[in-house]
């Protein structure tokens, strides 16, 4: 395969309801980096029967061009229907990377994408660079539950296709470059090709009133916390820092949180202004979701912790006395 | 229904250390265990079959000791086993994976749904099930939770992020299975000891009809891993331990409202 005949970075901008997803904003962002790093253009890619809609919104977000697909048709995500779509924009405009959220959609398409493509697929990835001499991006994802990274290069065929989690990147700035091509590519799929069809859909009910992927200020709590009357105090830092609670798996195994709340891992990846981890031994599951914060702040009674190694600020001793401690003298000195 | 379940024997991640000095994965003495979410894919199968009829065949792709996976899957409801080993499979990415596995299937028969794990606990990638669904030009649902058939169609559960979806499907479907509400069944004395005696196919890469070297292995694979490494761990910042825990604390106060954090 001639890889030179390949060019420019995708991404696919996934929408619901009409708007694009936080992690589409994020690979425009990361996308735009490595665009310019490669002396390519960046192309957003929409799918989906509101697309000429969000183009708008597409518009700002510092991409060279846009390409719209809209049809009844892509409604609502179908494997068949949106890789078929992919399938005819990848033949047609061959382009060199095609990036995608790793969503649930996402995770289900571009796996089967790669195999009509005959290329290759990076699923789940945290990192991303671009090797100026091979021309290639080397991808580096968790594996063995998070106990190894690997970095892994579709170096032999294109389009690059890989799936990346939310939360790693920062957004697209809101820049609107002058002569974007917004290109409208007609591309029907018939029906009887059509194989799943949704039928319904039903929201889990929320449990935290903000997103903790949302949020800029996180006060995470860990099996230092003993019982559930113990959290009180760490709300109250929440609260009084206009944050968020999140946690470690083991409070979702005891039922107190839900895993919406959970970082890591198999949780969200999380980049907040400011993380507070208290109680939080560090285990490499847990960080994996947590070290792209600005400022990260550990609370912890057992000096070689490993989240000390992660710390802007690591405090050595007894949280439930740091902690009311600090909430007062924050008080005192603000003058809340 | 004719059932195929696709299973992966991994190495035990909970049980995964890493070496202090030079900073790599000590796998020795890790124990080998059927990857957690085919164990799932299988309890799935196994009570499709049960409500529909028909037969689950398991297969895996790995090396001989995967054959104790395979017996571990008879003894919890399969009805058939068969292993492809070879070395010429050795480093083969999910493309090249799922192209084996896909081929195989072929072989062995005509399969109404494949069942799989949504991912593997190894490689966590999650693709060799729609890429098999690709390779046999199947239908595919991913991330189940729970499916039914209604004489047509499969109605099944995704376990979305925020949500659940329900779809409607054709055969035949490749199904990816999540953590199911039901936990998979456990062996018998009986069922193991039955299973112990059971006949496991084996089949070398030239045993799969039609199978081109060249689409398996490392020259197979469209992806490769340049490099591993540990997580790396920084170096703390600024310690802060003073005399007593609330000194610590009102020191951190200060701190952070001096450097304009809060
Ligand atoms: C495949 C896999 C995926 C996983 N995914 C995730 C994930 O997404 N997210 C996740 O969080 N975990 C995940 N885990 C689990 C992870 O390995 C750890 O077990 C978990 O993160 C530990 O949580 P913890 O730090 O709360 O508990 P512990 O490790 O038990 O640490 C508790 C800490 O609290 C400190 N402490 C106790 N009392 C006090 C006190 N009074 N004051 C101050 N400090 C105190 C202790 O010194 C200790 O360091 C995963 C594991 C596996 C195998
Ligand atoms: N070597 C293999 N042999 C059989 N099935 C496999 C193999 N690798 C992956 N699978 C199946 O594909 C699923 C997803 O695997 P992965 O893409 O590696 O995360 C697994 O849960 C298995 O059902």
């Amino acid at each position: 395969m001639d890889k030179s005949l390949y060019k420019n970075i995708w991404v696919y901008v996934e929408l619901t309801e009409g708007k694009a997803d936080k992690v589409s904003l994020e690979l425009l962002g990361e996308a735009r980096k490595i665009a310019d790093a490669s002396g390519e253009k960046l192309v957003a890619v929409l799918i989906s029967d509101a697309a000429e809609k969000a183009a708008e919104e597409i518009s700002c977000a510092n991409v060279d061009d846009i390409i719209i697909v809209s049809g009844e048709e892509y409604k609502h995500y179908s494997t068949d229907a949106y890789t078929f779509a992919f399938t005819q924009l990848c033949k047609k405009y061959k382009p060199s990377v095609l990036f995608m959220g790793a969503t649930d959609n996402g995770k289900d398409m571009a796996p089967r994408l790669s195999a009509r493509l005959d290329t290759g697929s990076i699923a789940d990835t945290t990192e991303l660079y671009y090797n100026p001499e091979t021309k290639d991006i080397e991808w580096t994802k968790p594996a063995f539950g998070g106990n190894l990274m690997a970095t892994i290069v579709c170096d032999k065929s294109r389009p690059q296709i890989g799936t990346i989690r939310q939360g790693v990147f920062k957004a697209a700035l809101p820049v609107k470059k002058e002569n974007i091509n917004i290109i409208k590519e007609n591309i029907n799929t018939p029906a009887e090709m059509i194989r799943t069809i949704f039928k319904n859909y039903t929201a889990n009910e929320s449990t935290a009133d903000i997103k903790i992927e949302d949020a800029e200020v996180i006060v995470a709590i860990g099996r230092g916390v003993k019982n559930q009357e113990q959290i009180a105090i760490f709300k109250e830092l929440a609260d009084m820092l206009g944050g968020t609670i999140a946690v470690t798996r083991p409070i979702v195994d005891c039922g107190w949180y839900s895993v919406k709340c959970q970082v890591g891992q198999s949780g969200k990846i999380v980049s907040p202004r400011l993380y507070i981890a208290c109680g939080i031994s560090g285990a490499v599951q847990h960080t994996a979701g947590m070290t792209s914060s600005d400022v990260i702040i550990a609370i912890n009674s057992d000096k070689t912790a490993p989240i000390f190694g992660f710390a802007d600020y690591a405090v050595v001793g007894d949280m439930f006395e740091v902690v009311p401690a600090l909430i007062e003298e924050i008080k005192s000195l603000k003058g809340i | 229904m004719e059932i195929l379940v696709c299973v992966k024997q991994v190495p035990d991640t909970e049980e995964i250390k890493v070496d202090p000095v030079t900073g790599s994965l000590i796998r020795e003495g890790v124990p080998s265990i059927l990857n957690p979410l085919d164990a799932c894919a299988l309890e799935a199968a196994v009570r499709f079959k049960e409500a529909h009829g028909g037969a689950v065949t398991v297969i895996s792709m790995g090396p001989p000791q995967a054959e104790q996976a395979l017996r571990q899957c008879i003894s919890v409801g399969a009805d058939d086993a068969v292993l492809i080993t070879d070395r010429a499979f050795k480093d083969s990415d999910t493309l090249a994976t799922s192209y084996a596995l896909s081929l195989t299937s072929k072989q062995l028969g005509c399969f109404d749904v494949i069942f799989c794990g949504k991912h593997t606990i190894d490689g966590e990638t999650g693709q060799v099930g729609p890429q098999i669904a690709e390779h046999l030009n199947y239908n595919q649902i991913t991330g189940v939770m729970d499916v039914k058939f209604d004489g047509e169609y499969l109605l099944a559960s995704r376990e979305m992020e925020e949500g659940k979806e329900t779809v409607q499907a054709a055969l035949p479907c490749v199904i990816t299975v999540t953590k199911t509400n039901y936990t998979p069944r456990y062996p018998s004395i009986k069922s193991k000891m039955a299973a112990n005696k059971k006949e496991i196919k084996i089949l070398s890469a030239s045993q799969i009809e039609g199978l081109e070297m060249d689409r398996i292995g490392m020259s197979g694979s469209r992806t490769t891993v340049v490099k591993s490494f540990v997580p790396a761990v920084g170096e703390a910042g600024m310690i802060i331990c003073e005399e007593t825990a609330e000194q610590s604390g009102k020191k951190l106060a200060a701190l952070l409202v001096d450097a304009k954090v809060i």
